[in-house]
């Protein structure tokens, strides 16, 4: 059953404030809280290690999966493997999301392993949002582990969301796109108090025509760490573009590490990176509208992670 | 009605001081459309800084409808009704025109209560509502999303620092228009720098300011004719034809 703070992270994780339409799976406390399959999608768990298979049958159009998970109990470790074959021709949404709360003493830690085979033609959006909260001594650890298999002319689009609350993250990507592939990854993050976020992308362009575009805006406060390191390898003729723009306040520190490699004269790949402080002129603008510093501050940073 | 009494304002040069601003006194009445103008370099915008308290004066005090605004912050000045709008106007990541229009009303308008603004000052409105105020707007687009911000806050005083500057011809013989309405549709004072011959001939008052100090103030039917030729009125065209023999 779900109680209400595990109601109330799986809003803040996948906006879910009713039992969502379509196929779901929600994992409570390292167990299958709730599940739903529909004629389309199929969840079964795995029988040799923790965690499901969503399997999505091929021309599977206007359907979604959510897949949340919620620790609300301290001292909670897990790992969970979900693999998902997306059927050829299929048109999807899915909704993973991780949510912790942790009043206790010991730490908390979900290290979700996703491994997507997307088919051919097939179209995928993905949004991964994590959250922690709690005042207990116990720290809120996220790491996962995403990879991604495109064949010809998938598309896959990532939304990746840690706003609030995550003291220690190790976000690992992988993709392999075949010919036609479209991949766009949109990352925001906010760190604060001495949080530590570490967002590392592997993105192989193995087919001609493929793209990726991945894009991290992020805000570091108080004394948190933030390292972005995005690497795209242009295989074939394609076009690749990493981004990473940060504001850095307070005490904070960010590393940005965009690397390229081509590997094919057509390759055509670029790379850009800012980090820089809240411009002066920006508060001022808007402390001219009758907000206060702080107010101005805080809507510079919405506005940016928006 | 705003009041400067005796405003100096000093920053540290090379060679010791400079004084930007000299013991200047300048009244501005209500429901009076003002415009200051005089060379570059003359304190203007400085001044403009002043009202909004984005720069603090040495020594004087700045008075609006009879309070000492002189020490007050920049938000609390904002709140007590006095707009101003940047020469540059200040780029915003990922935040969208409507956001802005929504903070400078301080509440929140509906989409369609927003446009009413953005066509106010000649934008269509459905093409910007959603659009993030960064560099993907041009300079003239970006003056007039300011412009829009100045109207949707609706305050007893407006100051615009050079709403000419940074802005092509075409979009500047459509911004006075936005001005020419203002003109006649506000019921506040309004405070305009410019050296742009139509903005000055709609104006009730027109201040000259040189060297950190007014040369020259008075109706504009006076003071008007006194600048024609020189830089301090200049017509559009001619800016336009001086530019293309420049080039």
């Amino acid at each position: 059953m779900i109680d209400q703070i595990q109601q109330r992270i799986l809003e803040e994780v996948a906006d879910l404030h009713v039992v969502p339409e379509g196929a779901y799976n929600i994992r409570a406390n390292g167990e299958s809280a709730a599940r739903n399959t529909t004629a389309n999608i199929d969840i079964i768990s795995k029988t040799d290690m923790s965690g499901i298979d969503v399997r999505i049958k091929p021309g599977t159009k206007h359907e979604s999966v959510h897949i949340p998970v919620v620790l609300s109990e301290s001292g909670i470790k897990e790992v969970v493997y979900n693999d998902f074959y997306i059927g050829e021709d299929s048109d999807v949404v899915i909704v993973a999301g991780c949510g912790i709360h942790n009043c206790g003493n010991q730490d908390s830690q979900h290290d979700g392993i996703h491994r997507f085979y997307v088919g051919k033609n097939a179209k995928v959006k993905y949004v991964e949002k994590h959250y922690g909260e709690g005042d207990g001594n116990g720290k809120r650890i996220l790491n996962p582990v995403t990879e991604v298999y495109m064949e010809e002319g998938s598309s896959m689009e990532m939304e990746m969301v840690q706003i609030k609350g995550v003291d220690s993250t190790d976000r690992k990507t992988f993709a392999e796109l075949a010919a036609g592939a479209k991949m766009v990854v949109r990352e925001r993050l906010l760190t604060h108090g001495s949080q530590y976020a570490v967002s590392d992308y592997v993105v192989k362009l193995n087919g001609e025509d493929s793209s990726a575009d991945v894009v991290s805006r992020s805000v570091a406060k108080d004394h948190s760490y933030q390292k972005f390191d995005s690497q795209l390898v242009g295989n074939a003729k394609c076009t690749g573009h990493t981004e990473c723009d940060a504001i850095i306040m307070g005490n904070a520190r960010i590393l940005a590490i965009p690397q390229l490699e081509a590997n094919d004269l057509d390759a055509a790949l670029i790379h850009e990176a800012a980090i820089g402080k809240i411009a002066g002129e920006q508060i001022i603008k808007l402390m001219t509208l009758g907000l206060t510093e702080e107010e101005a501050e805080a809507q510079i940073v919405n506005g940016f992670l928006k | 009605m705003l009041t400067l009494e005796n405003v100096s304002f000093e920053v540290q040069a090379e060679k010791g001081q400079k004084e930007i601003i000299r013991n200047m006194n300048l009244t501005i009445d209500d429901h009076k459309f003002v415009v200051i103008t005089g060379p570059n370099g003359g304190g203007k915008s400085t001044l403009a800084k002043l009202i909004a308290g984005i720069e603090k004066p040495t020594s004087g005090k700045i008075y609006f409808n009879g309070t000492d605004i002189t020490d007050i912050s920049i938000t609390d000045r904002a709140n007590l009704g006095i707009s101003f709008a940047f020469q540059q106007p200040v780029r915003f990541k990922g935040i969208q025109v409507l956001d802005l229009i929504r903070l400078a009303a301080k509440k929140q308008l509906s989409a369609a209560d927003a446009c009413q603004y953005l066509s106010e000052v000649g934008l269509c409105a459905k093409d910007y509502i959603n659009r993030e105020v960064n560099g993907s707007l041009s300079g003239g687009e970006l003056k007039r999303i300011e412009i829009a911000t100045v109207l949707a806050r609706g305050t007893e005083m407006s100051v615009f620092d050079e709403p000419e500057a940074g802005i092509d011809l075409w979009s500047f013989q459509n911004l006075i228009q936005v001005f020419e309405r203002m003109r006649r549709k506000t019921d506040g004072s309004i405070l305009i720098i410019s050296h742009q011959e139509r903005i000055l001939n709609i104006a009730d008052e027109i201040v000259v300011i040189a060297n950190g100090q007014i040369t020259k103030q008075g109706p504009k039917e006076e003071i008007l004719p006194q600048l024609l030729g020189t830089t301090s009125a200049v017509d559009a065209c001619d800016r336009f034809y001086q530019g293309g023999k420049q080039s």
